[in-house]
């Protein structure tokens, strides 16, 4: 372990132990705070949206009326920084980067009689990977403060909108920010991935092998390995976006001349290639913000059930399938946009094929559950509100796979309700498992029990109240985007007590993780000791350099 | 005198001498029926797999190119990355190739106008292959053995002092091929063919134009390397960094042959 000296508190060693190191768990740290950042942003953010899409005529205190083009401007950011920067950046670069090293036997780098610690295979690299997510992170909060606001064409950032200055008003600078936030992002992502997959592949200790490792571990391996092609992808996209805005080439744009009154000289692309090339990088993503949270619950379910997992094999092997599947499946995003219905029948197949990879997991999951005798943790808990929410969230996923019904249901609220309950509360209740199991970790302190059982309840009943009930709005017909219900038609005016209590129940979700933010502020000073091992673990992370580990059980799972 | 009976089979004796100690990752109990067989991974003592096998000790004592190895196998993973990123280049130019429009008459006509490449090319071409060749001679005199055994001695670095000729030589191509394809670009602009005139000249600007910025990049890490070659006293270091800038070098002047075939070829 890297602990920072505290005995020279100059300023410039301050920098260099908390902010300019190479220390792996400083750099997860740094991770963790832009998630952290970047996670209460976008939840402001949403609150506002909700605020709005409930009671679009009343009046924000200290801000007016929102009109339409903020609240596309909000969802953008919102979309953005808990897409990128939080379900991305938390659990796969930083959570991977704080404890993989050492979870891979990093302790025992040098034997037993040297004290070195652990680290990644290029720490600079990774350091630099911390850095550029941070800049990016800042250039993103910038862009509502440019001339025009923020962007409003979505996470997806589709053209012709966003490769035309003037279709709106977000759309010059906001737009131009964006793309270089998350060109900054990709570049990042990339130094990130090339650290962890070099770090599992060289610094293995002496006698891990490939199928001794945590699955952890293995998720991060293949998540890696997933960031490399598809954030590479995404790059270049930006790259053709940002030329098709201010160098006159129409890669992406449709061969129109008018547009919000200002004339174009554009020869004829294709809005479909962007489509393609964004959802080519926005499906695998997916999955690189699944499989560390499905490792480490598989991980966590281990640790508090005492019990060894039915294959390990199994796991592995659906883990690797997850990774090459997620790159087959990206045209599923665009059944609505035109695509050859045999082509959309394909990418229905393998999109429905990806389901049997994941159920072989939650079925292993559900066995270790079912079996009882689990030891009751805050992190168990959250373990299983994972499961829970994965689940729900994951038995949608066959229905928007066929072409045929994600016709109906394509750009509602549904939509909505589906990848919000398994990409974003799935992924946070792993986060929060996470950040509860290996807090005594890097503190020597356990947080609070109490509160965080107060947390996990309040967290799991708050999403349930949010994001279900956002499966009947979109059922009803409800467009994803749309700004306010009122004054348009009538069937959507009555879905407003509906959309009120979602407000409502966010509002309750949004308070209940300030009990986390206390959790962590007062177990930080004021925690109970915890002991070295405090969950009784079997993976290397939670061993002490000095134990002898010719005598521990085969450190596996 | 009749036969004496032997309780334990001899080839079994022989296969599972007594004197050894037990290793639990043997199964001895396996008959043998058809499994596999087992695999004893103790010291032989005769240089083979035992203890000379590196992979087995702790990182970080994992011989003289442990470090090396894990910054070949990081630069590779981030090439992988950049492989995609011109992959990508390439097929939205074989997909732009169709796009068209439909004109008053209601034909669909394509807005592709084949580009005439500059000529110029085919001499920064050769000017990176050339630097490919120097950039190796470069690579490979810091791996030299008898220079890198006479650093270990202490004589001196002659490891650097050869490849230093070398590795200025292949800045100097480098920047020679940047200023050629800037030429090139020069010329095109000359003839009325900008960034924005057509599909075609979209792609001819943004291939070359980001290859000529991964090439600034590598120029920039031959200056790195020769800094380092002055400054690090550490033979490793000195291999370490030569050795990615070189590898950097050597990918991007393939992903060049394939890009200009690409331009050149399929107009």
């Amino acid at each position: 372990m890297t602990k920072p000296e505290k005995s020279n508190p100059s300023s410039r060693s301050w920098l260099r132990h908390y902010v300019f190191t190479t220390s792996h768990r400083v750099v997860g740290v740094q991770y963790l705070l832009v998630a952290l950042a970047a996670v209460v942003a976008g939840t402001l953010l949403s609150l506002l949206m909700r605020w709005h899409l409930a009671w679009s005529n009343a009046n924000l205190p200290g801000w007016g009326l929102i009109k339409p083009e903020d609240y596309l401007a909000l969802v953008t950011l919102h979309g953005t920084l808990m897409i990128f920067f939080v379900v991305t950046a938390a659990p796969q670069n930083g959570l991977a980067s704080l404890i993989l090293p050492e979870q891979l036997g990093g302790k025992y780098a040098a034997g037993s009689n040297e004290k070195t610690s652990a680290r990644m295979a290029l720490p600079l690299l990774n350091a630099l990977s911390v850095w550029l997510t941070a800049l990016a992170l800042l250039v993103l909060l910038a862009t509502p403060f440019l001339r025009g606001g923020a962007a409003i064409s979505g996470w997806t950032s589709y053209p012709p909108l966003s490769a035309v200055p003037s279709t709106g008003p977000g759309q010059g600078h906001g737009m131009d920010g964006w793309l270089l936030a998350i060109a900054l992002f990709c570049v990042g992502s990339l130094c990130s991935a090339a650290s962890v997959i070099a770090t599992v592949m060289t610094l293995r200790m002496g006698r891990l092998r490939w199928m001794e490792m945590p699955l952890t571990a293995w998720s991060w391996f293949v998540a890696a390995c997933m960031v490399v092609p598809a954030f590479s992808v995404l790059l270049a996209a930006c790259c053709m976006l940002f030329g098709d805005r201010h160098f006159g080439t129409s890669f992406f744009f449709p061969p129109i001349d008018v547009v919000n009154g200002v004339v174009l000289h554009h020869a004829a692309g294709s809005p479909l290639l962007w489509q393609n090339l964004f959802w080519f990088f926005g499906h695998p993503e997916v999955y690189i913000a699944a499989l560390p949270a499905m490792g480490l619950t598989t991980t966590l379910l281990v640790t508090f059930s005492g019990r060894r997992i039915l294959s390990y094999r199994a796991m592995v092997a659906s883990t690797i399938a997850i990774g090459l599947l997620g790159f087959a499946v990206w045209g599923h995003h665009m059944f609505v946009s035109g695509m050859n219905p045999y082509a959309s029948r394909a990418f229905g197949l393998a999109t429905i094929a990806i389901a049997i990879p994941s159920t072989v997991e939650v079925i292993q999951w559900l066995a270790m559950i079912l079996a009882g005798g689990l030891r009751r943790a805050t992190p168990l808990l959250f373990t299983l509100g994972f499961v829970s929410l994965f689940i729900t969230g994951g038995a949608t996923g066959p229905i928007l796979a066929q072409p045929i019904l994600d016709s109906y249901v394509h750009n509602t609220f549904f939509v909505v309700a589906h990848f919000h309950l398994i990409m974003g509360m799935a992924g946070i209740f792993a986060l929060f498992a996470a950040i509860y199991y290996w807090f005594p970790l890097l503190t020597g302190r356990l947080m609070s029990e109490r509160l965080g059982r107060w947390h996990f309840w309040l967290s799991l009943i708050g999403a349930y109240a949010v994001f279900f009930p956002m499966h009947f709005a979109g059922l009803a017909g409800e467009p994803r985007h749309y700004a306010q219900l009122t004054g348009t038609a009538s069937y959507l005016e009555s879905l407003l007590p509906l959309q009120r209590w979602i407000t409502v129940a966010a509002f309750v979700l949004a308070a209940a993780q300030l009990l986390f933010l206390w959790n962590i502020l007062r177990s930080f000073r004021h925690g109970d000791a915890a002991s070295g091992n405090p969950w009784n673990a079997s993976t290397l992370e939670w061993c002490s350099a000095d134990e002898d580990l010719e005598d521990r059980p085969a450190a596996s799972i | 005198m009749p036969t004496t009976i032997t309780h334990v089979p001899v080839d079994i004796e022989r296969k599972y001498p007594r004197t050894r100690p037990r290793d639990p990752r043997i199964d001895r109990n396996d008959p043998g029926l058809g499994g596999r067989p087992p695999v004893d991974h103790r010291p032989t003592g005769g240089g083979g797999s035992g203890d000379e096998n590196w992979g087995r000790r702790p990182p970080g004592r994992r011989g003289p190119r442990e470090l090396l190895t894990r910054y070949r196998m990081g630069l590779g993973f981030a090439l992988a990355g950049d492989l995609v990123f011109f992959f990508i280049l390439v097929l939205a130019f074989y997909a732009q190739q169709h796009a068209g429009h439909i004109d008053p008459d209601n034909q669909y006509i394509l807005d592709w106008k084949p580009l005439i490449i500059p000529p110029i090319l085919w001499i920064n071409t050769a000017l990176l292959l050339l630097s490919s060749f120097t950039m190796e001679m470069a690579r490979r005199s810091v791996f030299h053995d008898m220079h890198v055994m006479e650093e270990w001695l202490g004589m001196g670095k002659p490891t650097s002092r050869r490849a230093l000729p070398w590795l200025l030589a292949t800045g100097v191509l480098g920047s020679l091929f940047i200023a050629g394809q800037w030429i090139a670009w020069e010329q095109l602009s000359a003839e009325g063919v900008y960034f924005a005139s057509n599909p075609s000249s979209h792609f001819f600007y943004l291939i070359t134009g980001t290859h000529a910025l991964h090439l600034v990049i590598g120029v920039a890490a031959i200056c790195a390397a020769l800094y380092g070659l002055w400054s690090s006293k550490r033979i490793e270091i000195r291999q370490i960094i030569v050795d990615s800038a070189a590898w950097y070098w050597h990918v991007m002047g393939v992903v060049w042959l394939f890009l200009f075939g690409i331009l050149l070829l399929a107009q």
